[in-house]
């Protein structure tokens, strides 16, 4: 296959950024997208010039670091996938790929397609966990979780925190990643005693970070790589609210 | 000269007269110790969240942009633990007892056993963070079965058990670093060990954002760092995954041990062709379920390499299900080291399948025939998914092909019973160290390891060394600081001042090659040898010419591939001279001139009953074998058969 690429190139945070036209032949169908950015890598450290800067890790569609926009879509054209899982064998020979960063003011551009996504960190340190220390907990088995309930918290937990929901929103809202993280654990019973306080807790710091709002256009479930649902947002919002109108510590009694 | 400090007493009270022994620190005078902790997988953020818990200043440093994003996520099919759930006869000592047959009597008893005793622990521990495990229909948590072993004992949450119990430990990481008693450092990687008077005291790393050189202080350093399966450059590991924090801790006098154990996952994609990054495993729980077979005859799985017919085009008597017919009583759930060697030895045959030839297939019309689709798709749904995703084939339909690749590296950093390394002070968990898994590793049993030396084995024994020490605050301004930092420099200098012609990726691949080819699923004396050489010509045309573009002041991916690249070299030369002194085959390491008539693994354990750490000696000077012999009081070394 042979192929045209139109790449954002930025040296760091500061500089200003532009798009650079690379052309690449020899593409195999069979490889991935990212194994494709290698060889034009590769070819690029050759001449002795910059490589382009993706993040990228496990390759498997799990650790959730490739993030690359891809024809205006977040992870590429490809439903359910992550970048890195994404072959080119959905592309035509010929065709011109334009490649871009996740593009949101809470992801600052660290290089090139590299973004810093610290934002849905630390939105995990206000408050996504349960408060619990090593030792001391009960046997497993004494927690009995219907089968329905721990299912429907796992599809919440399967988030990868890769940001394509982010990038996908027009207001660049993360409210699809956090309640996924709300969820998980307002459904597991053991959740329960701080689930309005973390709620509140995340929410309060989405906002800090500069996140947007959500008005139910529904394009991050549409990109999500793990097909998060949107109900999860419906729940942070009860959750939300609940915290809101029973005080928190009230919610309790 | 090598204590393993294992304690004295009956095997079952090792660990707990031990934990009694040990000196505490009192709660008061525990803020006042500094403890590093580098890597946050499973065994980093377990251990840095446990010991914040107990009220250590702890700092913690990963490479990535995200503690969540450490390989451990990528850990498929499970975790054992020895909870006797099923009432199907487990216990800790037949957890222990597997597990140390599994690693073909080359592990330490001790540790062993007190692995199978935390294994409960962990369970309940992740479960009270909400971690969402399987579940049956009552509520109460599943278990399936996996390789090496006759029960059932892994919990799992579906294919993906690594990412949930990450994010478990990694919550109880973020609730430490929101309490302020974790202090956070991502995308630092660390690149050399701080030592004072030959302890433990910090290391140097660099920003991987804006290239600063830093140096950090602390009573001690824990390296939770992973394996080195990525020497063979085509692995399962993540392409991050590196040996460089072992490996520069190796040159400031922790020794490496059993370097040349590396375990060769049966069950992975096939490569496709030279453009390959990295190899993608499927789960050993598919083996579940899962029929492995290859053409009974060379004729017909050429026909098959042709494209002339196809797996369902054979007759159910042209197929050899090799080893449900090799070993009856085990079938397709043998531990890795048997299932990989003989899927070698059907390709070696001519009867491998696939274009390459170099696959054998994973058939599931039994089970969807006995169970229905819905059923095999609610257990291995996102694996199949997966398959076909970078396969473009469905799995429902026509056969996997799989073939072995590497996955997980049982040698690492010596250490003793206390987990601590040969320099004072200087710990490794996890993958890292060499501890728990002798020659070969059970399936499910990396995520089991980890979160025991996080969680419940490091919180007891760091306290022990920190007693002893003091808690006088740590000198940085002492020279070994500035005078490591400036080691470093030179070091990052020397890299860009690499201008040849051929890049680092290249080398590697090169390198990965050939360890794969002489040290990989079988090994012989004389392709060691020649291998050896080949290594350090290799190393010397690195340094010659190598190109490394751009400046350490920015990000910078051809510096930090550069390093890890030399470290991996040397590295390799490590392992080649690891298996030469091994004359024995055991486990994940199989020397052709040592097998029984039917070809199995041929221990020798009047002469090899030891674990090999080495010294290093400076630069480019031989290592030097240190030897810890292996002592069994409680097991008897028997040959390995699961027929």
């Amino acid at each position: 296959m042979n192929l045209t690429l139109k790449v954002w190139r930025q040296k760091n945070r500061k500089a200003s950024g532009k798009f650079v036209t690379y052309k690449t032949d020899d593409v195999s169908p069979d490889m991935s997208f990212l194994e494709m950015l290698d060889v034009v890598n590769e070819g690029l450290v050759k001449k002795q010039e910059e490589p382009i800067q993706f993040d990228h890790d496990c390759r498997e569609g799990i650790c959730g670091s490739c993030a690359l926009m891809i024809n205006g879509q977040p992870h590429g054209p490809k439903k359910a996938t992550t970048t890195c899982q994404l072959h080119m064998r959905s592309f035509n020979t010929g065709d011109t790929i334009v490649i871009e960063p996740w593009r949101s003011v809470a992801f600052p551009v660290v290089k090139d397609l590299a973004v810093d996504r610290s934002s849905l960190d630390r939105i995990q340190h206000a408050g996504g966990y349960v408060s619990v220390g090593t030792g001391g907990v009960p046997d497993a088995n004494e927690i009995a979780i219907p089968k329905v309930i721990a299912d429907e918290a796992f599809n919440s937990a399967t988030c990868i925190q890769c940001g394509a929901c982010v990038a996908a929103c027009k207001n660049a809202s993360a409210m699809l990643f956090v309640s996924a993280k709300v969820s998980q654990y307002a459904l597991l019973p053991q959740g329960q005693t701080e689930r309005y306080e973390r709620a509140q807790a995340m929410v309060l710091q989405m906002d800090e970070e500069g996140f947007g709002g959500c008005t139910n256009t529904y394009q991050c479930e549409a990109e999500c790589p793990k097909e998060i649902k949107v109900t999860n947002i419906a729940r942070m919002n009860r959750e939300y609210f609940n915290a809101e109108f029973l005080q928190d510590k009230k919610a309790h009694v | 000269m090598l204590n393993s400090k294992i304690p004295a007493g009956s095997l079952a009270e090792k660990w707990s007269k031990h934990k009694f022994d040990l000196k505490l620190v009192n709660p008061a005078n525990k803020r006042k110790y500094d403890i590093i902790v580098v890597g946050t997988g499973l065994a980093g953020a377990s251990a840095a969240a446990s010991l914040a818990e107990l009220g250590y200043n702890v700092k913690a440093f990963c490479f990535h942009d995200s503690p969540r994003r450490a390989h451990s996520i990528a850990a498929q099919g499970g975790i054992n633990a020895a909870k006797n759930y099923r009432n199907d006869g487990d216990s800790v000592y037949r957890l222990f007892y597997d597990t140390i047959k599994g690693g073909d009597y080359r592990a330490r008893e001790a540790n062993v056993y007190r692995l199978a005793e935390v294994s409960v622990n962990i369970i309940d521990q992740c479960v009270a963070q909400g971690v969402p495990f399987a579940r049956e229909y009552g509520g109460l948590l599943d278990n399936r079965s996996f390789g090496g072993a006759q029960v059932s004992r892994t919990f799992y949450a579906r294919g993906q058990t690594g990412q949930q119990l990450l994010l478990g430990a990694y919550s109880a990481l973020n609730r430490q670093i929101n309490l302020g008693t974790v202090k956070m450092y991502t995308r630092s990687e660390m690149l050399d060990l701080v030592t004072i008077d030959g302890q433990a005291k910090g290391i140097v790393t660099r920003n991987l954002i804006t290239g600063d050189i830093d140096t950090h202080s602390a009573h001690a350093v824990l390296l939770c760092t992973g394996g080195y399966g990525n020497v063979f450059y085509l692995s399962t590991n993540a392409m991050y995954s590196n040996v460089t924090a072992a490996w520069r801790a190796h040159k400031r006098g922790a020794f490496m041990a059993n370097p040349c154990y590396t375990q060769i996952h049966p069950t992975c994609i096939p490569v496709s062709g030279d453009h390959q990054s990295k190899l993608t495993l499927m789960s050993e729980s598919l083996r579940n379920d899962g029929r492995v077979w290859v053409p009974k005859t060379v004729e017909t799985a050429e026909k098959i390499r042709k494209g002339e017919i196809k797996a369902k085009d054979i007759a159910e008597a042209d197929r050899d299900y090799f080893l449900e017919r090799k070993y009856p009583s085990f079938g397709n759930l043998v531990p890795r080291d048997v299932a990989s060697r003989n899927a070698k030895i059907a390709c070696d045959e001519g009867r491998g399948v696939g274009k390459s030839g170099l696959a054998v297939y994973l058939d599931f019309a039994d089970s969807i025939k006995r169970l229905g689709q819905p059923a095999v798709a609610a257990k291995y749904g996102n694996l199949f998914d997966m398959y076909a995703q970078i396969t473009d084939e469905n799995p429902y339909e026509s056969p996997m092909r799989i073939y072995p690749a590497v996955h997980y590296t049982m040698g690492g950093l010596w250490v003793d019973y206390n987990l601590m390394t040969t320099v004072p002070g200087l710990y490794a968990l996890g993958e890292a160290n060499f501890s728990d898994h002798g020659a070969n590793r059970l399936g499910a049993s990396a995520l089991m390891q980890g979160l025991a030396d996080g969680y419940f084995v490091i919180p007891y024994t760091v306290g022990d060394y920190l007693a002893t020490i003091g808690p006088a605050p740590v000198d940085a301004n002492h020279p070994a600081f500035a005078e490591t930092k400036k080691a470093v420099q030179n070091q990052i200098d020397k890299f860009l001042a690499l201008k040849g012609t051929k890049t680092v990726d290249e080398y590697h691949r090169d390198l990965g090659k050939l360890i794969w080819e002489y040290c990989g699923m079988s090994r012989n004396a004389v392709d060691l040898v020649k291998a050896k050489q080949l290594v350090q010509a290799l190393k010397v045309d690195f340094w010659k010419n190598a190109i490394v573009v751009g400046a350490n002041e920015e990000v910078n991916q051809c510096l930090e591939k550069a390093g890890r690249v030399a470290d991996f070299i040397e590295l390799g030369e490590l392992m080649i001279d690891d298996a030469l002194d091994r004359n024995e085959s055991c486990g994940g390491h199989f020397r052709e001139e040592y097998q029984t008539p039917e070809g199995e693994a041929l221990r020798n354990d009047d002469d090899y009953t030891y674990v090999a750490a080495w010294e290093f000696m400076g630069e480019n000077m031989p290592e030097k074998l240190n030897k810890e012999q292996l002592i069994f009081e409680n097991v008897k070394l028997t040959q390995r058969s699961y027929k």
